[in-house]
């Protein structure tokens, strides 16, 4: 749990925080300091410089503005499990940034370093794409001429700790649109009992008119290597009246969409996990549209 | 003084400054001109050292010392064990501090680095060289006695460590003929002990004086002292080892390590003192992991259920080398108590010590005596399936029935006093039995498992007697003692040589010295930790302090009393036979106008203006305890649990301990003992396990994959008790450290299995993970 040497740079922009990321190769931005830090002490990363960019105000913030959250990459878990704006507009993933760790993790962990680090395990990957999230980069002009883009986070995981994130790009601010009175979102997860890390993570987002469900999106993760939508549950979802049995038999076709890249550990194999996928979906959409837990 | 403070739950004296970061552990010790160890560990189980280049470290920045084995050797004497258990063949194999030429297990340390910090220690352990010839490796006990199997050492052919066998009554008779005979094969996981203050070290050797001073995360300083003298070849008076603050230890820091003695070294041979402490993954490599049994168990019983026998065959994991009390652990603290609170006619154990390349263990929390406790709970569970019996009334009918004064066994002990049954009854009727069997047979009719497990059980603690200690081989004494002390003020200061480390012994000590001396709780000081200053003791573990250092305390305070009543006679010009004591006052018998303090007393004794002919001034005792048998604390414990058929989960619902440790000096803290235990005996039955792979590696290396208990998994945790003082025991008590972990893996085991067993479960290997209940109801259920 000791470092190798490292030189540590505050940036106080995000065009400052970039061009040092250009001018200094290897380079990592810390930002809270609770994913990059732990590799750091256990000599699993070795950066000769830490930029970081915790005193950045522009990254900071929750704001909603036509019908979108937004929601700065600094912000930290605490600042969102407290925030009434997330609460009301994307619940969801309130409750999960609540679920985060503990106090001081929660106080110091940011959202856009969770999702640059991308755990498979870790929740908040698998709630912002079932919320259909998107993610703001900034990165360098000059050669390749990115200044700004927005990905969404269908396409920004691309596998376990790994992003679309470019050396020389930071993650600067999340979006999404939310939640209609007539949708409702909810996570669940089989945590795993040392960290309460997701060995399963379903998310749903249905949306629902007199019973019947009129559109969904589901995503599952922790036993994937990143999040995996649910394309056949929500096919199957769709226009169905939302009983126990319907949602039952839709939520088992989660298996046909996981594909063949399934995690596992000396806790849970990944033939539990799979079989589990479905058990969370379940899990998650009773609890969205308030039918009892399970039988 | 009109009420008792033995027996009040007054909040523990040493809280505030443990948990507002005012004591000073051992990582906390810094000392001028201090450098920092850090140990380069063998990433092989088992793997032939060719060659080691230090060059490069020793060249590296800040450095000042890199050793290996080859530098240790003949200069440190091998770590030896502590307890050989007699006509057992133990072979105790040499355990050098760092390896020579030989690896056994992942985390054995091959070469120190000291710099002038921790960082560039680290840093340089990168620069050596180390050619390891990696060797094939076995973990599981049992694997490692069969043929072909992998040899760890050239002493020990088929790796056997030992062979101990204890049999009380004719077990071959009984199960000849037994009309009933339960078997089951038990794996009692390794589990890894992690206790929140990880292992420490700072040694300082001062060559002027050519003294050792060693802050060590000790549970027995002296002991630490005296071992650390026969490995550092330092003169034991003069060692001083100081382990004041503490931050838990179960068990695991008992054994004497090492670590602690290669920083002893550097520091003798660097003349400077060196701190080394451990990393929490560095931790669970090589401090001391627990159980890692491999058990075949059976019972026999009549028609009716009367128990007659119960035999085993076990085959317990020892790691690479014999730890200091590890060969105990299975045998004399195991292989001897199978009868329990029953009355059970015959015994024999057949116990194999067991070399395998991983860390050796060593007691933990109950040490023998919960997987004595969990193989017994569990043979009379499935006694009682195959009955088709009540597993309550199963027990009743086997319980010993009150004695008062003495209990023999079929082996070696003689129970001091227990009273069964209405524990038994008062923990059925809180819970109410009956209803909660009512509550299963519906939850079932709905589909839903529930399961309810019921232990009664036995435990043995409070070690000695010394005799007793010889007899068995554990190499040291297992008395007490304790020095009580008066200031000319009239307070009280005490010492101990027993070490307390969070079990609340400064608060419960200073409960006994304020009642035995009449004076306020507040105006005693308890002193322990350090052998500078504190009498010999051997040290905390088993459940002995208070039975045997809390004992010697008092008797040291009555001595005290005596000479201070004598005193008073003599101030109040009183016959010695006349004056009497009662609340902190003597005055003479029939005149309670005509008084003296106990604390004017301490003034007088200390100023000794007027002291009784041939009367020493001064006012404090020292007393010596050794115990003429040990203790026997007894309960009955409750686990209701609610197992998911569709994915495994197991929720504990409701746990109910029940415990008799005598009379309580301190309720608050005997409850806080009681949860601690059951918590880790939980901790046992449904999360932790180490898991190693085929090669070795530990995988199960750091707390993101080893699950420790949280507050958040379990339920608030109901605790009964009633009060059957130890006839024998000075302050008629028994111990309470280790009953929760002894009776709660197989309570909540049993409560599992019985949830289980509609589904057609009949055994499950510990943890009981999600997975594994799975998988068994699938089974179970054919698909």
């Amino acid at each position: 749990m000791f470092a190798t040497e490292f030189e540590y740079t505050k940036a106080n922009s995000v065009s400052e925080a970039i061009q040092l990321l250009g001018s200094n190769e290897g380079a990592k931005i810390l930002a809270g300091g609770h994913s990059l830090l732990p590799m750091m002490k256990l000599r699993l990363a070795r950066p000769p410089m830490v930029i970081d960019i915790g005193g950045i105000e522009e990254m900071g913030g929750i704001s909603v503005e036509n019908g979108t959250l937004r929601i700065g990459a600094l912000t930290t878990h605490a600042e969102i499990a407290d925030s009434h704006v997330v609460k009301d507009n994307a619940g969801i993933l309130w409750e999960a940034a609540y679920g985060i760790g503990d106090p001081q993790v929660r106080n110091r962990g940011t959202i856009g370093g969770n999702i640059a680090h991308a755990d498979p395990a870790s929740d908040l990957p698998t709630v912002l794409t079932v919320m259909d999230a998107t993610f703001t980069i900034q990165g360098q002009g000059g050669i390749t001429r990115r200044g700004s883009r927005t990905v969404s986070a269908d396409e920004f995981f691309t596998g376990p700790f790994e992003t679309v994130l470019g050396e020389n790009e930071i993650l600067t601010a999340i979006e999404m649109p939310v939640l209609a009175a007539n949708q409702h979102a909810e996570y669940a997860k089989m945590a795993h009992p040392a960290t309460s890390f997701a060995v399963v993570g379903a998310g749903v987002v249905v949306t629902v008119d007199n019973g019947v469900c009129t559109g969904a999106r589901v995503a599952v993760g922790g036993l994937t290597p990143k999040p995996t939508r649910g394309p056949s549950v929500e096919a199957a979802l769709n226009g169905i009246e939302l009983t126990a049995d319907n949602i039952a038999a839709a939520t088992a076709l989660i298996d046909g969409d996981l594909g063949s890249d399934i995690l596992g550990d000396v806790f849970a194999s990944g033939e539990y996990r799979r079989a589990m996928a479905a058990i969370e979906l379940k899990h998650a959409i009773f609890h969205a549209t308030g039918l009892a837990h399970h039988n | 003084m009109t009420s008792r403070i033995f027996g009040s739950g007054i909040r523990r004296r040493e809280d505030p400054r443990l948990i507002t970061g005012g004591a000073t552990y051992t990582d906390d010790v810094q000392l001028p001109g201090m450098l920092y160890a850090a140990m380069l560990r063998s990433p092989h189980a088992h793997a032939k050292i060719n060659s080691i280049d230090t060059s490069a470290a020793k060249a590296a920045p800040g450095v000042v010392g890199v050793y290996t084995g080859a530098d240790t050797d003949g200069v440190l004497n091998p770590i030896p064990c502590a307890w050989i258990p007699p006509e057992s063949d133990v072979k105790a194999v040499a355990h050098p501090a760092l390896a020579i030429g030989v690896a056994r297990y992942q985390g054995d340390a091959v070469a120190v680095v000291v710099a002038e910090n921790r960082y560039q220690a680290e840093d340089a352990l990168e620069l050596i060289n180390v050619d390891y010839e990696p060797l094939p490796a076995v973990t599981s006990p049992y694997e490692a006695m069969q043929p072909g199997a992998p040899q760890l050492h050239e002493d020990a052919p088929n790796n056997q460590a030992f062979h101990w066998v204890a049999e009380g009554g004719d077990t071959d008779a009984a199960f000849a003929a037994a009309d009933v005979i339960v078997k089951d094969t038990i794996l009692q996981q390794r589990l890894i002990p992690t206790a929140m203050e990880p292992r420490s070290a700072v040694a300082n050797w001062t060559p002027a004086m050519g003294e050792l001073t060693l802050w060590s995360t000790s549970q027995n300083p002296h002991i630490c002292r005296f071992l650390a003298s026969l490995i550092t070849g330092v003169a034991e008076h003069k060692i001083r080892v100081i382990a004041t603050e503490v931050g838990g230890g179960f068990g695991s820091k008992l054994a004497v390590y090492p670590d602690e003695m290669i920083t002893s070294f550097c520091s003798m041979q660097l003349g400077r003192p060196v701190k080394w402490t451990a990393t929490r993954s560095e931790g669970f490599q090589t401090t001391t992991h627990g159980r890692d049994h491999v058990e075949h168990v059976e019972m026999a019983s009549t028609q009716d259920g009367k128990i007659t026998s119960i035999r085993t065959v076990i085959y317990a994991g020892m790691g690479a080398y014999l730890s200091t009390a590890a060969p105990g652990v299975p045998t004399v603290l195991h292989g001897l108590i199978y009868s329990g609170p029953y009355d059970i006619g015959a015994l024999r154990a057949d116990v194999y010590g067991v070399f395998n390349n991983a860390t050796p263990v060593d007691a933990y929390r109950g040490a023998g005596r919960p997987e004595a406790t969990f193989l017994i709970e569990r043979l009379i569970d499935l006694l009682a399936v195959e009955l088709d019996t009540d597993p309550v009334e199963l027990r009743r009918k086997n319980l010993i029935p009150k004695f008062e004064d003495g209990h023999d066994i079929p082996t070696v002990f003689t129970y001091d006093s227990g009273d069964y049954e209405p524990l038994l009854d008062k923990v059925l009727a809180h819970v109410d039995y009956p209803a909660l069997r009512q509550e299963q047979v519906r939850l079932r009719e709905q589909g839903s498992y529930m399961g309810i497990g019921v232990t009664t059980y036995t435990e043995v603690c409070g070690f000695g007697p010394s005799q007793v200690a010889g007899a068995v081989g554990f190499g040291g004494g297992l008395w007490e003692s304790a020095v009580v002390r008066f200031h000319p003020t009239g307070k009280v200061n005490v010492y101990t040589g027993a070490s307390p480390h969070g079990q609340g012994e400064e608060t419960t000590f200073a409960q006994i010295i304020a009642d035995e001396l009449g004076v306020d709780v507040d105006d005693v000081n308890v002193l322990h930790g350090d052998t500078s200053n504190t009498p010999m003791g051997w040290g905390t573990y088993g459940s002995r302090t208070t039975v045997v250092g809390g004992a010697a305390l008092a008797l040291a305070a009555r001595k005290v009393k005596e000479k201070a009543r004598l005193l008073a006679a003599h101030l109040l010009e009183a016959a010695e036979a006349d004056v009497e004591y009662e609340d902190g006052k003597f005055f003479v018998k029939g005149s309670p106008d005509q008084s003296k303090s106990i604390q004017e007393m301490a003034t007088m004794a200390n100023v000794a203006w007027n002291m009784p002919e041939g009367m020493e001034p001064g006012l404090e005792a020292s007393a010596f305890y050794d115990p003429p048998n040990l203790v026997f604390p007894f309960g009955t414990h409750v686990a209701v649990v609610d197992v998911d058929k569709d994915n495994g989960h197991i929720v504990l619902r409701r746990y109910v301990a029940g415990d008799d440790c005598g009379p309580q000096i301190n309720p608050m803290i005997v409850e806080g003992q009681v949860h601690g235990g059951v918590v880790q005996g939980a901790g046992q039955t449904l999360w932790e396990g180490a898991v190693y792979d085929g090669s070795g590696q530990l995988l199960t290396g750091s707390m993101t994959d080893y699950a420790l208990p949280r507050a958040h998994m379990l339920p608030q945790i109901e605790t009964l008790s009633t009060v059957t003082p130890s006839p024998h025991n000075p302050l008629g008590v028994k111990g309470i450290g280790e009953t929760g972990a002894i009776a709660s893996t197989a309570t909540i085991y049993n409560a599992v299995l019985d949830a289980l067993r509609p589904l057609g479960v009949t055994h499950l290997d510990m943890p009981l993970t999600p997975e594994k209940v799975w998988q068994a109801i699938r089974q179970g259920q054919g698909s």
